[in-house]
């Protein structure tokens, strides 16, 4: 439980930007607001980490989410110029809206059904606990990461490479 | 006043309905993956609550969880945008309705 008319105020005011900017992704009818709007729910998602006491974590997702995601989504944007940008729905987009309120109108009553047991007083999660976790019980996940990581960073240099660079490639190799 | 796990938990699962609309009906391949990051965002809004307001004795792994979200998303966004500039390259189009060369 959180207490004080400071966070409950932080709460509702981030709960109405992030939710307002999420419908914005939605109704913005071009894709550039679309992927501005975005970014304000990253940033709200921050807030909300800071709200919970999850500093390092808020930072993370500043860096990577708005610094990073963001941006390679815009690159991609970018990168397709004849593509439509008109963030249209396809034909099947009422079939996703009753996805959609089926999984609010099913989970929010089962949330606020469910017995749950909360702390009274917060514990406190110091960014140096996490740092322990991370290169201790989850060592193993963690080195994956990296693995995953430097996969995905080389088999997106190889989907993009165009099909000129990589003739001359081969033809470098032909010549050796 | 204040705010419960409940609080935080209704406004992930919002987010995640919104994430789960968008990347079900979006035409645009880029937009479908915005999608996809919201409902990635709402789970890490729920773990992170959890974290700090559920009665547990393995608060941090909701953190260190967290974490790994935030790894796995930024590698997929890199791989998915990949894939998109690749299918534009080829066919000039984005739009996940017209890339249907797998269809019977």
């Amino acid at each position: 439980m959180i207490e004080g008319a400071g966070p409950v105020a932080a709460f509702w005011g981030l709960s109405a930007l992030t939710l307002l900017a999420a419908g914005g992704v939605v109704v913005s009818r071009n894709l550039f607001h679309a992927v501005l709007f975005l970014i304000v729910v990253f940033l709200g998602i921050a807030g909300f980490f800071l709200l919970l006491s999850a500093d390092f974590l808020a930072m993370a997702q500043v860096i990577i989410y708005v610094g990073a995601i963001a941006v390679l989504i815009l690159f991609a944007i970018v990168l397709t110029p004849r593509a439509s940008r008109d963030n249209a729905e396809t034909r099947m987009a009422p079939v996703a809206l009753v996805a959609g309120v089926a999984v609010a109108g099913l989970l929010i009553p089962a949330i606020l059904d469910a017995e749950w047991r909360t702390l009274s007083s917060a514990p406190a999660l110091p960014v140096s606990d996490l740092g322990r976790e991370l290169l201790g019980v989850w060592v193993l996940p963690f080195q994956l990461a990296s693995v995953l990581l430097t996969a995905a960073l080389v088999g997106a240099v190889v989907l993009v490479r165009s099909p000129r660079e990589e003739r001359e490639e081969i033809d470098e190799e032909e010549r050796r | 006043m204040s705010v419960t796990l409940e609080h935080f938990l209704t406004v992930s699962t919002l987010l995640f309905a919104i994430g789960l609309f968008v990347a079900l009906s979006k035409r645009n391949a880029v937009a479908v993956l915005m999608g996809v990051e919201l409902m990635l965002n709402a789970s890490n809004l729920a773990l992170v609550a959890f974290a700090r307001l559920a009665e547990t004795s393995l608060a941090i792994t909701g953190h260190v969880f967290v974490v790994f979200v935030i790894t796995v998303a930024a590698a997929e966004v890199a791989v998915a945008l990949a894939l998109a500039v690749a299918v534009y390259r080829n066919r000039e189009t984005v739009d996940v309705d017209k890339v249907t060369s797998l269809r019977a």
